[in-house]
């Protein structure tokens, strides 16, 4: 299933719950929550902790927005608004971690 | 001008993720007409708002990132970013948009004890 999360995971605890429950699957940053997978932020570990069981996506537009472009972690894979759509197709559920 | 007062404005939130970073900017510069003693804070996820290379074309939002640089001209010249919220964001000085005066924690909430009147963002 595709789990979604939109808040910083330095003042929100959002993205540490869904990783917390999210056995398997993918998990799509978007809006505030791209933070997480950016070079040097304080959730960098806990997030390439759950990338062993988990494929992580970065909604590339918000990444830009906020002149984080050049500070991707390695192994998180970028999708653009096209890619977004087609995460909520292949996956059979979707829960937005609001 | 008899009665110049100490405002500062406390900036923790990141931008386009919600309104708040637009919306303490706009106050700034509606206080900095009335010649009042303006500092600007940057805490936690606020420290994002002053990052280099804000690129909004792909969100369709206004990347009001230049307006920080064009706050000296209205005299704001008072830009205080709290040290441990870079560290925790892997981010440094030179990651900023303007030159800012980088304080501890501590001296940050010293620097607001000082203050008249204090607004949050």
């Amino acid at each position: 299933m595709l789990h979604i999360v939109n808040k910083s995971p330095l003042t929100n605890t959002a993205l540490e719950n869904c990783l917390n429950v999210a056995a398997s699957g993918e998990v799509l940053l978007i809006e505030d929550a791209v933070y997480a997978a950016t070079a040097g932020n304080a959730f960098e570990v806990k997030l390439r902790e759950a990338m062993g069981r988990l494929k992580v996506y970065v909604l590339q537009p918000d990444l830009e927005a906020r002149g984080m472009g050049d500070r991707l972690i390695a192994g998180v894979t970028a999708v653009d608004y096209g890619g977004f759509v087609n995460l909520t197709i292949s996956n059979n559920t979707c829960q937005s971690w609001l | 001008m008899s009665d110049i007062k100490k405002f500062m404005f406390v900036n923790r939130k990141a931008p386009y993720g919600t309104i708040y970073a637009l919306e303490s900017l706009e106050v700034v510069l509606i206080t900095a007409a009335f010649d009042q003693d303006v500092s600007l804070v940057f805490l936690d996820d606020g420290v994002y708002q002053l990052k280099k290379g804000q690129q909004t074309k792909g969100i369709e939002t206004k990347n009001f990132s230049p307006t920080y640089r064009a706050l000296e001209d209205y005299d704001v010249e008072k830009l205080y970013v709290e040290k441990e919220a870079l560290e925790a964001r892997g981010l440094s000085e030179d990651d900023l948009l303007v030159p800012v005066t980088v304080l501890s924690r501590a001296e940050m909430g010293a620097l607001m004890d000082q203050q008249d009147i204090v607004l949050s963002f």
